[in-house]
């Protein structure tokens, strides 16, 4: 273990980490203020906010030598023996100054700006600027660029961090944007004709530390203090991007990606990104209705309970569709309920939807061609009750040969069943349906009993990833009125005492089932990886550079 | 801290009342001396709605809110939510949106202020960055239903038209400290009694001092 001295506090760390001198000092419980660097990113040391006085101690006299000169604590690797000063009255006013310098040209439209609140320039400005402005206030407006297909840029707001430019060479791999012109007419530009319309494009607005990129999508729509952030999980494919949800009243705004090492590190695609608006579709199916003679009858969900067990219990001879959107905890319900009734009832894993090929970037990230959040636990719960996991084709065989009376089809596909293909078999057969959807689709029609069911941010439980990740998230927003979270109408199902507990399911589901046994005890905001049956933990130095890293100083 | 029992606290027993005291006499005088001092005094109260009362200071009133206009007649509001997030009774509804015209940037497609709700703390108009919302002197708001009190953006505009020429916008005011002149080329002592500013000249001093005070520092700083 090598030993670092960061304001007088003694760091102890491992020199193959290859630490900076930032993630040194977080170490320590130091905040070193930067604009440019990024843990994803290369460092370029151009913003100089993270000037610190450094020197080095000599391990035998215990004589501590500063250099005369401020050095970057980006590009500062840690060192035995490293000294930071990060508090000294040279280094305060070296920062005050670049704060000065970075704002002379900034036309401070703070009031009109999406990034306000979670701005870094507004908060070491409070932090670390000068009391004064002593440059004339410029106008209040900013040039405004069109960059993209969600992504605008406000030219005059920038500070050239190069945060941007730097994502789309190095992470996506498109290099779109670039820097033109030079000195104080320096600009953040595409080359004509070629606007940043990559799938990672979004990102890029995360990253950037001032207002000067925003997303159409977002824009103007919000202020970020009246936003609540909620970790979730992104739903639209296999990879399985740990997330935040910011929802105001119960309505999403954003989606922003949460820092997970394991999974997508701090990014995630623009499929995923703006794919939230179904959840708020009035097309949605809310509430629960039975066929009667004369069309629908509707139902309460006092009595809804009441009416499906006896329904279930009525036809004895059951199977289910469950579909890899449901939580790790819904799936295994929904198995015990069905397989309550008739403990020989055959279970089909749902349709899984598949687009085209795995996308892949050069930063690492991919974009999974699976999109479905569960397949893999879905799939392992299946096996567990029948031993065997069957694709949805198989329905109307396995449907014929159990003489099933009944079937019980969980959708929550965000856009629709994409095969149906298996209906009109099923239909020749005459069973019944119980559909759980999301959305109507042509299942409604034949269906007995139609339940609105709840969207991904709408109800907590686990996700496992395609590679075997298991991530439990809370609900973000309550669902809409007349749609019950899926977990309490199975548990009511089963006549189970007491509420709904997502946590304590997923410990039974743990304890039962071998493939899920790394998931006993506390789940941490990063997942546990199911193969290692070993608990991963995050790596201590890395903290959420995009969610919280501006909580982090305020 | 004191606490009983320290050197700090002075007990003080009650003074026993004096005989003639003892009859309340004094007391009744004393009482009914203030009733009557008032009955012949000027009255503060006004006889509405027959008569109306006016503010003395209808810069500093705290009465129904209006949108000032920009130069170009346009609504001022940038949309920054700021009122909205100062509002304590949650008053202010505002949806805001690309602005349509070349020159500015954001503005509120929606600005809806729940009378109902306000409690009339002027906060909004001290959060107001660009001086767009105002409380004006009107005070007698009625309506015959509760969406009827729910004021929209053109009716908030229509406040401003109506009271522009009487309760000037304080950057107007601002402006015209160093000129003595009245925005709109009125002067103070040919202006009608009931307009703003008043005759006096000092008083208008006085706003406008405590307007440049209050407004002229730069924000940030």
């Amino acid at each position: 273990m090598a030993i670092a001295l960061v304001d007088g506090i003694v760091v102890e760390f491992d020199e193959r980490e290859n630490l900076n001198g930032i993630q040194l000092a977080r170490r320590a419980g130091v905040e070193i203020p930067h604009y440019c660097w990024h843990p994803g990113l290369s460092v370029v040391a151009s913003c100089r906010m993270c000037l610190v006085e450094i020197g080095f101690r000599n391990a035998v006299t215990g004589e501590v030598r500063l250099l005369p000169k401020l050095v970057a604590a980006c590009n500062t690797p840690a060192q035995d023996g490293l000294v930071l000063v990060t508090q000294s009255a040279k280094v305060q006013q070296a920062r005050a100054m670049v704060q000065e310098d970075l704002l002379l040209r900034h036309p401070v439209d703070c009031p009109i700006c999406d990034k306000a609140g979670e701005c870094l320039l507004q908060d070491y400005y409070y932090r670390y600027g000068h009391r004064q402005r002593r440059a004339p206030w410029g106008p209040f407006t900013s040039r405004r660029k069109d960059i993209g297909e969600k992504i605008t840029l406000f030219v005059d707001r920038c500070i050239m961090c190069s945060r941007c430019v730097r994502f789309t060479r190095e992470i996506s791999g498109t290099a779109e944007l670039m820097i033109v012109d030079r000195g104080n007419h320096q600009e953040i530009d595409i080359f004509p004709g070629f606007p940043i319309n990559n799938k990672l494009s979004g990102n890029v607005v995360d990253l950037c530390p001032v207002g000067a990129l925003g997303d159409k999508e977002f824009l103007y729509k919000q202020r970020v203090w009246y936003l609540t952030s909620h970790p979730s999980v992104c739903v639209q494919c296999a990879t399985g991007c740990s997330i935040w949800v910011d929802e105001n009243q119960d309505r999403i705004w954003r989606l922003r990606p949460r820092e997970n090492p394991f999974v997508n590190k701090w990014w995630m695609c623009n499929d995923g990104r703006y794919a939230y608006p179904y959840v708020h579709s009035p097309q949605r199916l809310v509430g629960a209705r039975r066929k009667a003679p004369d069309g629908w009858c509707d139902l309460d969900w006092s009595s809804l309970v009441e009416e499906l067990r006896q329904f279930l219990e009525q036809k004895e001879r059951l199977a289910a569709v469950v579909s890899p959107f449901l939580t790790v905890e819904e799936a295994y319900l929904l198995c015990r309920a069905i397989r309550q009734v008739d403990p020989r009832a055959p279970l089909v894993l749902g349709d899984v939807p598949q687009v085209g090929e795995d996308e892949r970037f050069p930063g690492g990230f991919a974009i999974a061609r699976e999109k479905c959040p569960n397949r893999r636990g879905v799939e392992e719960v299946i096996a567990h009750f029948i031993g065997r996991v069957p694709p949805v084709e198989e329905l109307p065989e396995l449907v014929r040969r159990h003489g099933a009376q009944a079937v019980w089809l969980s959708g929550e596909y965000p856009q629709g069943w994409a095969k149906l293909e298996w209906l009109p078999a099923l239909a020749e057969l005459g069973v019944a349906l119980i559909v759980h959807d999301l959305f109507p689709s042509a299942l409604c029609d034949r269906a007995e009993f139609v339940v609105g069911a709840p969207a991904f941010a709408e109800k907590a439980g686990s996700y496992v990833n395609r590679h075997d990740r298991l991530q439990s998230v809370p609900a973000a927003i309550r669902p809409p009125k007349g749609v019950f979270p899926a977990g309490r109408l199975l548990w009511r199902l089963l006549g189970q005492e007491g509420t709904y507990e997502p946590a304590s399911v997923l410990q039974e589901v743990a304890r039962n089932i071998s493939y899920f046994r790394a998931a006993l005890g506390t789940i941490p905001p990063v997942g546990v990886d199911l193969k290692v049956n070993l608990l991963a933990v995050a790596e201590n130095g890395t903290v959420n550079d995009l969610g919280t890293e501006s909580l982090m100083i305020g | 801290m004191s606490q009983p029992g320290t050197k700090k606290i002075r007990w003080v027993n009650e003074t026993p009342l004096s005989p003639i005291e003892r009859t309340y006499i004094p007391l009744v005088v004393q009482g009914l001396a203030t009733t009557i001092r008032h009955l012949f005094s000027k009255k503060i109260t006004v006889q509405f709605p027959e008569e109306r009362y006016q503010p003395p200071d209808p810069i500093i009133y705290r009465g129904v809110h209006r949108l000032n206009r920009d130069e170009k007649g346009r609504v001022k509001c940038v949309a920054c939510f700021l009122c909205s997030t100062a509002c304590p009774a949650r008053c202010i509804d505002i949806e805001a949106g690309e602005s349509p015209w070349p020159d500015r940037e954001k503005y509120p497609v929606r600005f809806t202020i729940d009378m109902l709700r306000c409690i009339f703390c002027g906060m909004c108009e001290e959060a107001c960055p660009v001086n767009a919302i105002e409380l004006t002197s009107l005070y007698d708001l009625s309506g015959k239903s509760r969406e009827e009190m729910v004021f929209d953006k053109n009716k908030l505009l229509l406040i401003y038209d109506w009271t522009k020429d009487a309760e000037p916008p304080l950057e107007r005011l601002i402006a015209a400290v160093g000129t003595r002149e009245v925005p709109g080329g009125q002067s103070p002592p040919e202006a009608p009694e009931e307009t703003w500013p008043p005759a006096d000249a000092a008083a208008f001093d006085r706003v406008a001092e405590r307007a440049a005070e209050a407004r002229l520092s730069p924000p940030g700083t």
